[in-house]
C-alpha cells in the first residue's frame, strides 16, 4: 500500500516496510502487526485511527524504537534502524523522537521546567526549556511541579518536554485518552502549532474520529492491518473540532 | 484453599527476592540470638556436669606443711563432705627437643584407688603404679604439645634432684581446664604443664611424709562455703595457710565463669541489635509494599472483605516472611552454636560435651523476632485496613514535591535535572531516607564493633607487654629468697639487667570495702618493670605508701592520699596502714605495688625477692636456659615473647571465629538494608525511570537516577555507622570490664575503613542486583498502564 502525500515536501522521514509483529503468549501466538507497510513524510501530520487491539500502538512503538519488529524494516532518513541495537535504538529516541504518552508520564519530583530540561540536558541542539513551554501556552507555570497542575497542563508540559530538543518526528499516544473534550483540543493545539512552526513530522493514535479532521493523512487500523487510508485536502484547525 | 491465602502465596513468591533479604536479616537476629544462648547454655550444662562427673572441690587452700592426722579435725567441720589432702609442687623441667626451661605443677594422686576429689579423666594409659615413684600422668594439653606418649620419659629437677620420669598416662581434669603457670596470663601448655604424681613419691621427693600442703574440701549440698572457710583459715592458720578460697575464686574456674560471662554479654547486646534492624527494615518494606497494594486493598473492601480481615491479610504476609527468616535462623542459629560450643568445648578440653539447645532458645528468638516484626509493620497494616475503598481504587495523586533551599542557591544551577530528581526524592521523605542510612549505619556499626576487639587487643598487648614490661623474661623463685641471689642472676650468661620482685597475699581494705589479692614490691626506680599514671608517665615508687591500679581503687574506694588497710596473710601476717600515694591504669587484673625496702621492712625481713626479672642478650639464650634447668630455687620462668605470643595466638583464634560470624552477618544487614529499599524504589518508580528509556536515557543513566539516591544514602549511613560503631564498641568493652581485665576502647582508622568496605561489597551486591532488574525494565507496558 502506498499514500501519496498532499504536502508540497515529498522527503520521507520514516519508513515501515512489511512490519509484523507476532506476540508468542503460551500456546496461541498473537499477530499485532501483519505486514505494514507506511511512510511518514517530512512535516505531515498522520492520525492513527482503530479499535483496541488493532495494533496501532505496536506500530507506533516499532516506529518510535520502543520495540523491535518480528520482521520487516523501518528507515529513518537512510538509516535502518531495525538493524540497530539496544544502545542504536536508544540513541535514535534520544536524538530524533518525540514522544507523548496518554498519562502524561512526567517525573513528579521536577517543575514544569524541570521535566522539559530534563530532555534538553541530553540532546544535541534543543530550543530553551522555557521557550518550549511558551510553545505550549505554559509559559506562566515553568515553576510548577505536576501535583500542582491540572490534566491539561501536564499533557502540554509532556508535549513541550517532547518537542523541546526539536525532534524529527513526534510520537503521540492517545494524547487526549485522559482529558475531557476542551482540554483535549487544547492539547491538540499544541500539537498542531509544533507540526506547523517547527515543521515536526507528527503522528497521532487516537480512538477519536474528529481528530482525523486535523491531519494529512489519515490512516484506519483493523486486525493488525491498515485497513483504509484517506487523504484530507484541507486539515481543519484543532481549535474547530468538537467532540 | 481460601483466594486470599493463595493470593498471599503468590504475593510472597512475586516478592521473594525481597523476602529473602528481610528474612535473612531477621535469620542472622535469630541466628545470633540461639547460637549465643544455646552455645552459653551448653557451656554452662557441660561444666556442671563435668564438675559433678569427676568431683571437684568447693573449696581450696595450701599450707607450708600440715600433718595428715589433721584430716579427722577437718573432716569434723561443719558442711565438709569430703576432704583430699595432696602435695602441690612446682619443679623444673627437660623435654628434649625442647631448648627453654618447661615448669611442671607436680600434684599429688593415691598410689592406690581414686581420689576423693578432683579426680581425673584418663584418655590414655594408666594411673601409678605403687612402688613406682618415677611414674606421672601428664595432663593431655601438655603431652599434647610436646608430643609426649606414655613410654615417653622427662628430667626434672625436684627438690634439687635431678629425676628422670616415666610417663604412664595422659589426663584431664576439671581442676586444671585453664592451666595458667605461675606469673602468666594465659594457658601456655609448651612451658607449663601440669603432672600428677603417686602421694608418697613426692612425699619423699619435698620431705613431706605424714604431711600436705595442699587441701581440697567438698561440701554438703546447701553449706554455705563462707562458714567453713574462715574454720579452715582458724584451724590451718599455724601451718602457714595462705587462705582458703571458694571454688569460684578457684583460678581455673575463675577465668571459665568469666568466658561464660562474656559470652552471655554478647547474648544480649548483639541479638537485640540484630532484631531493631529487622523491625525497622520489615516496617520499611511493608509500608511501601502495601502502598503499592492500594488499588488491590481498595478490590478486596470493594467485595465486601471487612477491615480486620484486610488487616489480618497483610499481618499474615508479615508472619510468613518473618516465618521463613525464624526457620532460617534456628537452623542456622543451631548449627553455629554447636560448632561455637565445639570452639569451646576444645579450647577448655571439656572430655564431654552437652549440647540439647532448650526449645524456650528457639521460641525466644522466634517470639521476639515475630513481636519485632509485628511491631515494625503494625502502622502500615493499620493504614491499609484503613483505607477507604473509593479512595485505595483511584490512583494515587502525582505525589507533592517541594522546592527546598537547595532548588534556590547557586549550587542548583550546577545540578542537573536527574541530580535534582535524587536529591528531591530524600527532601521529600526525609524520615523514610534517614531509616534507609541508618539501616546501612547498623550494618558498618556491627562490623566496627567486631573488630576493634582487634585493636583493643593491640593496644592491651602494646601496653602491658611493651610500655611496661621492659624486661624480657621474669623468673619466679621455689621459695623466698635473700639478696644475694640477684648476684648470682647477674652473673647469668646473657643477663644485662637484673631488678627484684616481691609477692605476698594480703587481705587489702578500706571502710567496709576489702579485696583478696596481692601486693607486689618492686624497686623505687623500676627500669624494667615501669608503672605508669593514666597520663602515660613513669611513676616512681615512693619509699612510703601503696601504689593502686585504678581498679582496685575503685573497688575499695579510696583515692590518693586516703588510707588502706593491710592484712597480710603469709608469715608473720603483719597488719598495717598505708597511704595510697599513686594511682595508675592498667588493663589486667588489679595489682598493688610498693617500694621493695618498705615491703621487706613490713614484713619484717631482710632483704629478699620471690622473683627477678630480667633483660636478656637473646643470642645467648640457649646458655641461660641451660644454666636456669640446673638451679633448684626456680619455680618458674616466663618469657616475654612467648607469653605475647602465646596470648596472640589464643585471643586470634576465638576472635576470628566471632569476627567471620559478625563480617557475614554485617553484609547481611547491608545487603537487606540496600536490596529492599532499592527494590520498593524501583516498584515504585519503574514507570517513572521507564518514562525516561522511552524518552532516551540510556540504562546507566536511569540506573544512576535510583542508585544514586542509594548511594547517596550510602555515603551517609557510612560515617553515621562508623559513629554508632564506636558507640557499640563503647558499650561493649563496658560490658566487658569485669576485675580480670579491661578491654580499652581503641578503634583504627584501618578498622573504620575495612568495615566500611564489607560494607560497601554488600551494598553493591545488591545494587548490582537491582541494576539487572532496571536493564529489563518493561518500556511498553509503562506507556499504556496506570499504576
Amino acid at each position: 500500500m502506498s499514500q501519496s502525500s498532499p504536502a508540497e515536501k515529498s522527503d520521507i522521514t520514516l519508513e515501515g516496510r512489511s512490519l509484523s509483529k507476532i506476540y508468542h503468549t503460551g500456546t496461541v501466538d498473537v499477530h499485532a502487526l501483519r505486514g505494514v507497510d507506511i511512510q511518514l513524510y517530512e512535516g505531515e501530520l498522520v492520525v492513527l485511527l482503530g479499535p483496541s487491539g488493532s495494533g496501532k500502538s505496536t506500530l507506533l512503538n516499532i516506529l518510535g524504537g520502543l520495540d523491535t519488529p518480528s520482521s520487516g524494516q523501518v528507515h529513518f532518513h537512510d538509516l535502518e534502524i531495525t538493524a540497530g541495537d539496544e544502545s542504536i535504538l536508544t540513541r535514535y529516541r534520544r536524538d530524533h523522537v518525540g514522544f507523548v504518552f496518554q498519562f502524561y508520564n512526567l517525573i513528579p519530583s521536577l517543575t514544569a521546567r524541570e521535566n522539559v530540561a530534563l530532555v534538553t540536558e541530553i540532546a544535541v541542539n534543543p530550543m530553551d526549556p522555557a521557550e518550549a513551554l511558551s510553545l505550549v501556552g505554559l509559559g506562566e507555570r515553568v515553576d510548577h511541579f505536576p501535583a500542582q497542575l491540572s490534566g491539561g497542563e501536564q499533557q502540554r508540559v509532556a508535549i513541550a518536554r517532547a518537542i523541546a530538543k526539536k525532534p524529527d518526528i513526534l510520537l503521540c499516544d492517545e494524547p487526549t485518552g485522559a482529558l475531557d473534550s476542551h482540554t483535549g483540543i487544547l492539547v491538540l493545539e499544541a500539537i498542531e502549532r509544533v507540526n506547523k512552526e517547527l515543521g515536526t513530522t507528527t503522528a497521532v493514535i487516537t480512538h477519536n474520529t474528529v481528530i482525523g479532521n486535523m491531519a494529512d493523512q489519515v490512516l484506519h487500523f483493523g486486525d493488525g492491518q491498515v485497513v483504509d487510508s484517506k487523504s484530507n485536502t484541507s486539515r481543519q484547525p484543532a481549535r474547530e473540532l468538537s467532540w | 484453599m481460601r483466594a486470599l491465602n493463595i493470593k498471599l502465596i503468590r504475593n510472597l513468591w512475586k516478592l521473594r527476592g525481597q523476602v529473602l533479604a528481610i528474612a535473612v536479616v531477621i535469620a542472622s537476629g535469630v541466628a545470633v540470638l540461639v547460637m549465643s544462648l544455646s552455645a552459653l547454655q551448653a557451656l554452662h550444662d557441660t561444666a556442671a556436669a563435668y564438675y559433678e562427673r569427676q568431683r571437684f572441690a568447693d573449696v581450696f587452700t595450701n599450707v607450708k606443711r600440715a600433718p595428715r592426722r589433721l584430716v579427722e579435725r577437718i573432716s569434723a567441720i561443719p558442711g565438709v563432705r569430703s576432704v583430699e589432702v595432696r602435695i602441690k609442687q612446682l619443679a623444673t623441667l627437660s623435654i628434649e627437643g625442647f631448648e627453654e626451661p618447661v615448669i611442671g605443677q607436680l600434684v599429688s594422686i593415691p598410689e592406690q584407688g581414686e581420689p576423693r576429689l578432683n579426680r581425673l579423666v584418663l584418655r590414655n594409659g594408666r594411673l601409678v603404679a605403687l612402688g613406682h615413684p618415677d611414674e606421672v600422668v601428664l595432663s593431655e594439653p601438655f603431652a599434647e604439645a610436646h608430643g609426649l606418649q606414655p613410654g615417653d620419659q622427662l628430667k626434672a629437677l625436684m627438690n634439687g634432684n635431678q629425676r628422670t620420669l616415666t610417663v604412664v598416662g595422659i589426663a584431664l581434669s576439671p581442676e586444671f581446664i585453664y592451666a595458667i603457670g605461675p606469673g602468666a596470663l594465659i594457658p601456655d601448655n609448651l612451658r607449663f604443664g601440669v603432672m600428677w604424681m603417686g602421694d608418697e613419691a613426692l612425699a619423699a621427693a619435698y620431705d613431706l611424709d605424714g604431711a600436705f600442703n595442699d587441701l581440697s574440701l567438698g561440701l554438703l549440698h546447701g553449706t554455705n562455703p563462707k562458714l567453713v572457710i574462715e574454720h579452715i583459715d582458724r584451724l590451718l592458720e599455724r601451718y602457714g595457710s595462705s587462705g582458703a578460697i571458694a571454688r569460684k575464686d578457684q583460678i581455673s574456674n575463675w577465668f571459665l565463669m568469666n568466658e561464660i560471662e562474656q559470652l552471655k554479654t554478647m547474648s544480649t547486646i548483639l541479638p537485640t541489635i540484630f532484631l531493631a534492624v529487622a523491625a525497622f527494615l520489615s516496617n520499611m518494606v511493608l509500608s511501601r509494599l502495601i502502598a503499592t497494594d492500594r488499588s488491590e486493598i481498595g478490590l478486596m473492601k470493594a467485595f465486601g472483605y471487612s477491615n480486620w480481615q484486610v488487616g489480618w491479610h497483610y499481618t499474615k504476609l508479615v508472619m510468613a516472611m518473618t516465618s521463613v527468616g525464624i526457620l532460617l535462623g534456628w537452623l542456622l542459629g543451631a548449627w553455629l552454636g554447636r560448632v561455637n560450643t565445639e570452639i569451646y568445648a576444645d579450647l577448655f578440653r571439656f572430655p564431654l560435651l552437652i549440647f540439647r539447645p532448650d526449645a524456650g532458645v528457639f521460641a525466644l528468638g522466634a517470639i521476639v523476632s515475630l513481636i519485632a516484626a509485628l511491631a515494625g509493620s503494625l502502622g502500615s497494616v493499620r493504614r491499609a485496613a484503613a483505607l477507604p475503598p473509593a479512595e485505595a481504587m483511584r490512583p494515587p495523586a502525582p505525589p507533592m514535591f517541594r522546592k527546598t533551599g537547595l532548588s534556590q542557591s547557586r549550587v542548583a544551577h550546577w545540578l542537573d535535572q536527574p541530580t535534582r530528581i535524587i536529591l528531591r526524592q530524600i527532601f521529600r521523605s526525609p524520615l523514610r531516607a534517614l531509616l534507609t542510612s541508618f539501616g546501612i549505619a547498623l550494618s558498618v556499626a556491627v562490623m566496627v564493633m567486631a573488630l576493634q576487639w582487634i585493636d583493643s587487643i593491640e593496644k592491651i598487648v602494646q601496653v602491658y607487654f611493651h610500655d611496661a614490661q621492659r624486661q624480657n623474661m621474669m623468673v619466679g623463685l621455689v621459695e623466698t629468697q635473700s639478696d644475694t641471689t640477684l648476684e648470682e642472676f647477674r652473673r647469668m650468661p646473657g643477663v644485662l639487667a637484673v631488678e627484684p620482685m616481691r609477692f605476698v597475699s594480703a587481705n587489702l581494705s578500706a571502710g567496709n570495702r576489702s579485696h583478696r589479692g596481692s601486693i607486689e614490691g618492686i624497686s623505687s626506680t623500676p627500669e624494667l618493670q615501669r608503672v605508669y599514671d593514666a597520663s602515660g608517665a613513669v611513676l616512681e615508687v615512693p619509699a612510703d605508701g601503696l601504689i593502686l591500679s585504678t581498679k582496685l581503687a575503685g573497688k575499695l574506694g579510696v583515692g590518693v592520699g586516703e588510707p588502706v588497710w593491710i592484712e597480710v596473710l603469709e608469715d608473720q601476717q603483719p597488719v598495717r596502714k598505708l597511704p595510697v600515694v599513686a594511682l595508675f591504669e592498667t588493663y589486667m587484673g588489679m595489682p598493688a605495688y610498693m617500694n621493695i625496702d618498705a615491703f621487706n621492712r613490713m614484713m619484717g625481713q631482710r632483704p629478699s625477692l620471690e622473683a627477678v626479672n630480667l633483660l636478656v642478650d637473646k643470642s645467648q639464650l640457649s646458655r641461660l636456659y641451660q644454666r636456669l634447668k640446673s638451679i633448684p630455687k626456680v619455680s618458674s620462668v616466663v618469657l616475654k615473647d612467648a607469653a605475647v605470643q602465646e596470648f596472640n595466638d589464643t585471643m586470634g583464634e576465638t576472635l576470628m571465629i566471632y569476627i567471620s560470624f559478625f563480617a557475614a552477618f554485617a553484609g547481611a544487614l547491608g545487603f537487606g538494608v540496600v536490596y529492599n529499599s532499592t527494590r520498593i524504589a524501583l516498584s515504585e518508580r519503574g514507570r517513572e525511570l521507564a518514562t525516561l528509556r522511552v524518552l532516551g536515557f540510556h540504562r546507566g543513566e536511569i540506573s544512576y537516577i535510583l542508585l544514586g539516591e542509594a548511594a547517596l544514602l550510602i555515603l551517609v549511613g557510612l560515617p553515621l555507622g562508623c559513629f554508632v560503631g564506636h558507640g557499640l564498641g563503647w558499650l561493649m568493652t563496658s560490658a566487658m570490664d569485669s576485675e580480670l581485665y579491661r578491654i580499652p576502647l581503641v578503634i583504627k582508622a584501618a578498622t573504620d575503613a575495612t568495615a566500611v568496605l564489607v560494607t560497601l561489597g554488600a551494598t553493591a551486591f545488591s545494587a548490582a542486583v537491582v541494576r539487572r532488574r532496571l536493564d529489563n525494565l518493561d518500556l511498553i507496558a509503562v506507556l499504556k498502564t496506570r499504576e
